[in-house]
């Protein structure tokens, strides 16, 4: 598997894949931040309309996202039915009143605010949805860690993703050739083994890759030192892209966005309460 | 020589990340418990956070596990991930006394390393990860610190277990050839 | 003559963690433009004294340094990685290691970024330096997606971009199948004349680099200079084969025939070898002498593929209707370029991976459905790397791991583990850590370790990739008596040696198709079949050709029979 293919980069012709990384990943992160503080109904759905927004501008579709989309709408339900089972009064604890629609049994009645709760659960991790896939399908993986870098990070920690990403695909393939090769030495980790051999077999086939892999550390420090890897205390990137006037009318409304949630949680409270 | 283990760093922070993703991303080793993997990437963290040190450890668990949590497409849940990272942090200041790269690993650094990690896993999953949970996602308390406790015991037993195993191997392989005989 | 560009004067070097030193008394002078090949086997020195001029040693891998060594006027051992950096360009011999960007581009950009050069120029670099290696259509590639040879192109270009003025490379061939080999040292040939830098190359395949001219050959062994001088000269002695070092083939054939090796007579290059009358007679009658190896009979059919295709991906289809069959008792060699599929076949043979039509009969009964397990009682698989296949730390359990769940006792285990390291040689060591072996050793042990389970057939992935020529014989010699044992032995390599000298049957793959299934010789005297399989035509093929051989098929049939007899004489 490769690179591009890992974290799912879809190239293509749109405005936001003409965008820099840099201000994609500043306008993500703002954007993350802004439906991270508040719970008001009204400022997530505004939100999630400029997301929905963004995702149609990338003509991105929405099958090629599909497998994202369902293993999120999965982890959506689960956690949702999770909340539930423990506090099946969490909504109204956050909303004060307790307006009972029908019992089912024992302690779980199911409430008008618990249900608004969950939606606004929901609400709060569908908007990031949108721009988070557009983050990593609309920016080549070669922009992160010069993106990184201008956002004020460190260019080593930056280049250390960059190496993560080169090498994740050769792990992968070391990993997939180790362990088929310990299995036709009976070596396997599935549900016939008794757990404590399942244990000893992970050791069985983590020693070797971990081995490989110190090895492989040692030989790219070197070839990157010897190409001067760390002599300056900065580094310019091949794949930088000057910014252009879509740029900072991005980033503006990446600002903008933030600052909304921001003012609407100071002056109005974290959740918008319809129930007084 | 100092310059030299900054580039290190650098590179084993990537690969490192790279190994958590992989671990994390496509390898499932069902635990008995249903629909419950074992993590074994908390085992290869406390590995190389234990070589390499705090930093470097605590980077490890923050790029893999952002790497994990995006690649599944989703947004990143950020208070899962500072709670890897702090693993790798906490687990990584044991790196000194641990001096693994000596080989010799007796029962004295087996107790240290198990402590180490037992401590990191339970604060990470048991208050930092509920904690952030509630601050950022209003979650229910109960929900929260049960998802928590589940998380801290496993991934302390898998980082226990299997992370000693792997530790004690792996200074078995840098054992020095002193004296050996043929017979 | 200008002054040396690298100056070695008593120059000694101990790693930090060493008793003895590793280099001794080194006094050697390189000139600015020359071509200079440093051989030696495996262990020699000739790594560290590498490791010198590029800077990685001292300031990588610490020691003790005595004496001067300068390099292009910079004191060495005084100045760091960086500033050797500037003056010395160096192509590691593992291209994915080396290839450190996520893309071509970047990659050769990678010294430029560090030197904090502005973007416009940087491209503009890029583009000239790829230009001049013949990657420019390929900028925007991810590392899979290239050939070994385009990664190393790569590699090449990403230290040039610095203008350096010694280039310096680090066993170039040892991952490359001979044809892209030989492209390398024509692309490092081209390199040297258009912009004279001064190149040293360090390796042990001779014949490989003196394809083409090499000014002269340094031989270290033990940590000291044995030789400085041409190649002419040096292939007129003894003192590579007593080196370790293999001679070119030609030159081994020639002094069987009795023919007197002189540097008068051009021993270097093949096309450069001059011969007179007296020699070329020496060579037909050796010819005459020896008569033709004696046919061996046919054996039942151990392994049968038959119409196997194959593909990762639906869209990807990598085998392609590929039948064949594997006699009991063969030692046989899968050929071919890299990624044309030898390795997803053997992945098939050994049920890591199902064909999507086609069947697989071992002993005729059908094995297409069976388990990775229940194959692996009857083939067993080696690995190239033995570092990635070694799980334990100790010889005895690494050998028993197999066994553990194949319901025998623990006696029962016990002689069949330390039966199996008799056989290999191990028996000694049953109770060494396995980290105190040596590469040869390891990758024994690898074999013992499927050899325990007493398979048919044991299916080898390049087992003598990288080795110098002692550790290949070793390695080689080890799976011959095995063969005599009765084990099949089927082997992937890109080694024409090993082709020759120990696989009577080759199959050569090309773009994932058998394209032909016949002696080892043949494939290598047939200028189609060795090009379409990324081979090189045998040296003997050339010799018998220029001695007047008409038959020069059987010139080289002959020869590998008459080696072979002479080893038995030695056995």
């Amino acid at each position: 598997m490769a690179a591009k293919t890992v974290l799912n980069y879809l190239p293509r012709k749109s405005v936001v894949h003409s965008l820099t990384g840099t201000t994609k990943l500043a306008f993500f992160l703002c954007f993350t931040f802004a439906s991270m503080i508040t719970y008001d109904t009204r400022v997530l759905a505004g939100l999630l309309a400029v997301s929905l927004v963004c995702f149609k501008l990338s003509h991105i579709k929405l099958r090629e996202v599909r497998f994202m989309l369902v293993f999120m709408l999965i982890f959506l339900v689960l956690n949702n039915l999770f909340i539930y089972l423990f506090s099946p009064d969490q909504g109204t604890a956050i909303y004060g009143t307790r307006t009972v629609l029908c019992h089912l049994f024992w302690r779980y009645d199911i409430t008008a605010e618990q249900l608004f709760y969950t939606l606004n659960i929901t609400l709060k991790y569908f908007v990031a949805l949108p721009v988070a896939i557009l983050f990593i399908s609309a920016t080549n993986p070669s922009e992160f860690a010069s993106s990184l870098n201008s956002i004020g990070i460190s260019y080593r920690v930056g280049y250390s993703v960059a190496i993560a990403l080169r090498y994740i695909p050769d792990i992968q393939r070391d990993y997939h050739n180790i362990s088929q090769a310990q299995q036709a030495r009976g070596v396997e980790l599935g549900k016939t083994e008794k757990l404590w051999t399942r244990l000893k077999n992970a050791v069985t086939i983590l020693l070797p890759l971990i081995l490989t892999s110190l090895n492989r550390i040692d030989v790219i420090s070197n070839a990157m030192e010897l190409r001067g890897f760390g002599k300056n205390p900065k580094r310019t990137w091949y794949t930088h892209r000057p910014f252009r006037t879509t740029d900072y009318l991005a980033l503006a409304l990446g600002a903008a966005l933030f600052a909304v949630s921001m003012t609407v949680t100071l002056v109005c409270g974290r959740f918008y309460n319809p129930f007084i | 020589m100092n310059k030299n283990s900054s580039v290190k760093t650098v590179v084993a922070v990537g690969i490192g990340a790279a190994l958590f993703f992989v671990l994390g991303r496509f390898v499932a080793i069902p635990s008995g418990i249903p629909n419950t993997n074992i993590s074994v990437q908390y085992a290869v963290l406390a590995l190389l956070a234990a070589m390499y040190g705090p930093v470097a450890g605590g980077l490890i668990g923050f790029i893999g596990h952002t790497l994990i949590d995006l690649s599944w497409g989703g947004s990143p849940w950020w208070s899962w991930i500072i709670a890897s990272a702090f693993v790798g942090v906490v687990v990584g200041l044991f790196a000194k006394s641990l001096a693994l790269s000596e080989g010799d690993f007796g029962k004295k650094k087996m107790v240290t390393f198990a402590v180490a990690n037992v401590v990191a896993n339970a604060i990470a999953w048991g208050v930092i990860a509920p904690v952030l949970d509630i601050a950022i996602y209003s979650e229910p308390v109960e929900k929260v610190f049960a998802q928590g406790a589940m998380a801290a015991v496993a991934n302390s037993l898998t980082a226990v277990i299997i992370g000693l195993l792997l530790v004690v191997a792996f200074t078995k392989t840098i054992a020095k050839k002193g004296s050996l005989d043929k017979e | 003559m200008a002054d040396p560009i690298i100056s070695f004067k008593n120059f000694s070097f101990q790693y930090r963690a060493q008793k003895q030193p590793t280099l001794h008394d080194i006094n050697l002078d390189i000139y600015p433009g020359e071509r200079v090949l440093i051989a030696g086997p495996s262990g020699s020195g000739k790594s560290t004294l590498a490791s010198c001029i590029n800077g990685l040693i001292p300031f990588s891998y610490p020691g003790q340094c005595t004496g001067t060594l300068t390099v292009d006027g910079v004191d060495a051992p005084h100045s760091s990685i960086f500033q050797l950096s500037q003056h010395v360009g160096t192509v590691l011999q593992d291209p994915d290691g080396q290839f450190i960007g996520l893309t071509v581009g970047e990659d050769i950009a990678f010294s430029l970024e560090n030197d904090c050069v502005a973007q416009p120029e940087m491209k503009d670099t890029v583009k000239r330096v790829a230009g001049l290696v013949g990657v420019d259509g390929l900028l925007d590639l991810a590392p899979h997606e290239l050939s070994g040879g385009q990664k190393q192109r790569v590699g090449l270009a990403g230290v040039m971009v610095d203008r350096v003025q010694i280039l310096l490379f680090d066993e170039p061939l040892a991952n490359l199948d001979p044809a892209t080999g030989k492209s390398t040292m024509e692309l490092i040939d081209e390199i040297q004349e258009k912009t004279q830098t001064t190149v040293v190359i360090i390796e042990h395949r001779l014949e490989d680099v003196l394809w083409r001219h090499v000014d002269r050959i340094i031989l270290v062994n033990e940590g000291r200079i044995l030789a400085d001088t041409t190649p002419d000269q040096l292939l007129s002695g003894s003192l590579l084969r007593d080196n370790g070092i293999r001679e070119p083939l030609y030159l081994t054939a020639l002094k069987y025939a009795g023919v007197e090796i002189t540097p008068e007579k051009h021993p270097d290059h093949l096309d450069r070898l001059v011969l007179d009358e007296g020699d070329v007679r020496k060579v037909q009658d050796w010819f005459t002498a020896v008569g033709q190896p004696p046919e061996k009979p046919e054996r039942p059919v151990l392994l049968e593929g038959k119409h196997l295709n194959f593909g990762y991906t639906p869209d990807r289809q990598i085998l392609h209707d590929v039948n064949f069959v594997i006699h009991e008792g063969e030692m046989v060699s899968i050929v071919g370029h890299n990624g044309t599929g030898k390795s997803t076949l053997a992945k098939l043979i050994c049920g890591f991976e199902t064909p999507d039509s086609g069947q697989l009969l071992l002993e005729g009964k059908d094995i297409t459905q069976d388990s990775i397990r229940s194959r692996a009682a009857q083939i067993g698989y080696v690995m190239q790397n033995p570092n990635q296949m070694i799980s334990k730390t100790m010889i005895f359990e690494e050998v028993a791991l197999g066994l553990s769940r194949s319901g025998l006792s623990q006696e029962e285990i016990r002689t069949r583990v330390e039966e199996t390291l008799k056989i290999c040689g191990l028996y000694p060591f049953r109770n060494w850590p396995i980290s105190a072996l040596s590469f040869g050793q390891k990758k024994r042990v690898t074999i013992a370790s499927v050899l325990v389970m007493g398979p048919k057939l044991i299916l080898l992935d390049e087992p003598t990739a990288g080795q110098d020529y002692r550790h290949y014989t070793e390695i080689m010699e080890f799976l011959r008596q095995l063969n005599r044992r009765g084990v099949t032995v089927v082997m992937i390599t890109h080694d024409m040696h090993l082709m020759l000298e120990y696989t009577p049957r080759a199959l050569a793959f090309s773009g994932g198709r058998l394209i032909a299934d016949t002696t080892a010789a043949q494939v290598l005297c047939d200028p189609e079949l060795t090009q379409r399989a990324a081979l090189k035509e045998t040296s003997l093929f050339g010799l018998a050709q220029k001695c007047g051989i008409d038959r020069p098929l059987e010139f080289v049939d002959r020869f590998i029979g008459y080696e072979e007899s002479q080893r038995e004489v030695k056995e």
